[in-house]
């Protein structure tokens, strides 16, 4: 996504916890827009301030946790922040499109340009299966109906004169389920959608929204209900400071206590171990992990034949919460996730409340004036493993597992960095000829490439996060042996 | 000739707004102006709270100039205005 749009998305999320932690959310709420583009301001990207301001109003909407899709412009700003506040239940469409981005991007199309020489072997004609292309005064011309949008003439001739027009959302969708129709809007079909979050980061309109739940969290916090935040294991590397001096600040924040989600994945790694020696042992070939909310989504919608193999063993999202649920039956859990795939997840996981995406969480500081590096830093009552906090990167959660066992060189990695076309395709193949390449016997999948490092709401850079996460697990103890 | 100092605000503020990928300056500096310029990391700037500018972050500054919604580009544009 551009760096405007991801700018302006945050501003807002600031904008209405501001609005909630002032003495007037309603009028608040109302007056985002405005202040964003006061009168008299020039108009930074489109036509005029007031078309401006109906955009930043969508996406307001969408920040207050509702679909902006199903605003039909008549309800003010107010109206919605009294709703959100009403509101008792959230959304398992974790997704909205705003619209009205849209209308700057053209459809998915095969087009011929003017570099077209009406050459006299006419390769485009004769590599079309479909009888698309026909030729109009001297020209190659496609017949859009008819078109499949197969490329064959786009590889065929020699002058490189036809492209493809993409829509990027589309072409970042791994499983299709995001289409710009007939009208030109984008739309997602909830029933093919993993949650990857892959077309929220790459509509260079920033289009695609996470609906927030950041009012119901904040309803919670000043309900004064314990609030407990549980940090995923990529969260280190994503602020300035320590994580220890991110405790702190979450706990300034609001919250009553944070957990970090890396206490579960040494549950994780260490049953998961248990888990592939039994199967193993029963002579299965592989068995692939199961931790990623995004290829759990993609196994229940479009990959169910691969279900045998996956292993059993929950989340560390799972063990944290029930831990946290244990100790404290009445407290609120939070979620502090990389991505928007595990709200799916702990939609359908009643140990979990809440969700709140990291750059929600930045937004919360922003807001609260809150300067990570000058605090004082905040032990966790357990702390976790070295591969535990390793959990987020790709490669990180085998390794976990191997180093759980006495004899690591049992377990010959296969790794899934990212899901796409082609990934889902071998992980088929793999579910219907009953066993992976290379001999190998274990498989990890993230949906993101990188892992949940590169997780759709994340905000700092792969590299520079790696590093800082290094430095974490330098300082950390190595996993119990099962 | 002076030499030019660059702080990059490595604050919350900055860094949640966008500041991540202002940490490529630490390479690109010394290598395109070797020792005529000086780079180096801040803690918050305290531009972020003078009349709620956080929605101008990431900021940069460069000798007294402040860069808003700093990018390497915006940067590097005025470091060599600096040095022209
Ligand atoms: S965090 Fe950069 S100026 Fe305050």
């Amino acid at each position: 996504m551009a760096g405007q749009a991801i700018h302006l998305k945050k501003e807002i999320l600031v904008r209405i916890i501001k609005a909630f932690l002032s003495d007037d959310f309603e009028e608040q709420t109302r007056l985002i827009p405005y202040s964003m583009r006061p009168k008299g301001m020039e108009v930074p990207y489109r036509c005029c301030i007031y078309k401006e301001r109906a955009i930043i109003k969508d996406r307001t909407i969408a920040g207050l946790g509702f679909p902006i899709e199903e605003d039909d412009e008549t309800v003010s700003l107010a109206t919605y922040a009294k709703k959100a506040m009403e509101r008792k239940e959230i959304s398992d469409k974790n997704l909205t499109v705003l619209q009205a981005a849209c209308k700057g991007c053209a459809t998915n199309r095969i087009y011929v340009t003017d570099l077209c020489q009406g050459c006299v072997a006419r390769p485009c004609t004769t590599a079309c299966k479909f009888g698309a292309i026909s030729i109009v005064n001297g020209r190659s011309v496609i017949d859009d109906s008819k078109c499949k949008k197969c490329k064959m003439c786009v590889n065929a001739c020699p002058y490189n004169a036809i492209v493809k027009i993409s829509v990027p959302c589309e072409d970042s969708c791994p499983v299709g389920a995001i289409k710009k129709d007939e009208t030109g809007f984008a739309s997602i079909d909830y029933d093919k959608c993993i949650n990857c979050g892959r077309c929220t980061v790459a509509c260079p309109f920033g289009a695609v929204h996470e609906r927030s739940q950041i009012v119901d969290i904040l309803k919670a916090i000043k309900s004064k209900k314990k609030v407990i935040a549980m940090i995923a294991p990529s969260i280190a590397g994503q602020f300035p400071g320590t994580i220890y001096q991110l405790k702190t600040a979450i706990l300034q924040a609001g919250f009553d206590d944070v957990y970090e989600v890396a206490q579960g994945a040494d549950i994780t790694a260490n049953t998961e171990a248990k888990e592939f020696v039994e199967r193993m042992e029963k002579g299965k070939n592989f068995m692939t992990t199961s931790c990623c909310a995004g290829y759990n989504q993609l196994i229940k919608k479009h990959l169910t034949e691969i279900k045998p193999y996956v292993s059993d063993t929950k989340t560390p999202l799972y063990y944290t919460a029930e831990l946290v649920k244990k100790e404290l039956p009445n407290a609120v859990t939070v979620f502090v996730s990389p991505c928007v795939a595990k709200r799916a997840e702990s939609f359908e996981n009643k140990n979990v409340d809440f969700v709140m995406n990291y750059e929600e969480l930045g937004a919360l500081f922003v807001a609260k004036k809150i300067q990570i590096t000058e605090l004082e830093e905040t032990k966790y009552t357990v702390e976790s493993s070295k591969q535990a906090r390793n959990f987020g990167v790709t490669g990180g959660v085998v390794e976990s597992v191997k180093a759980s066992l006495r004899d690591e060189e049992a377990i010959r990695p296969f790794v899934i960095n990212g899901l796409n076309k082609d990934s889902i395709r071998q992980l088929k193949k793999f579910a219907t000829s009953g066993c992976c390449d290379d001999g190998c016997n274990m498989v990890e999948v993230m949906c993101c490439e990188g892992g949940c490092i590169g997780g759709n709401a994340t905000i700092n850079n792969q590299k520079t996060a790696k590093k800082q996460l290094e430095t974490l697990l330098n300082d950390s103890k190595d996993i119990d042996k099962i | 000739m002076a030499k030019v100092t660059v702080k990059v605000c490595l604050g919350t503020t900055c860094f949640v707004m966008g500041g991540n990928n202002l940490q490529e300056l630490n390479d690109i500096i010394p290598e395109k102006y070797g020792d005529k310029v000086e780079v180096m990391g801040s803690n918050c700037l305290g531009l972020c709270s003078i009349n709620w500018e956080y929605s101008k972050a990431p900021y940069v500054k460069v000798d007294e100039e402040v860069v808003t919604e700093a990018t390497v580009e915006k940067v590097l544009e005025v470091i060599d205005k600096k040095l022209a």
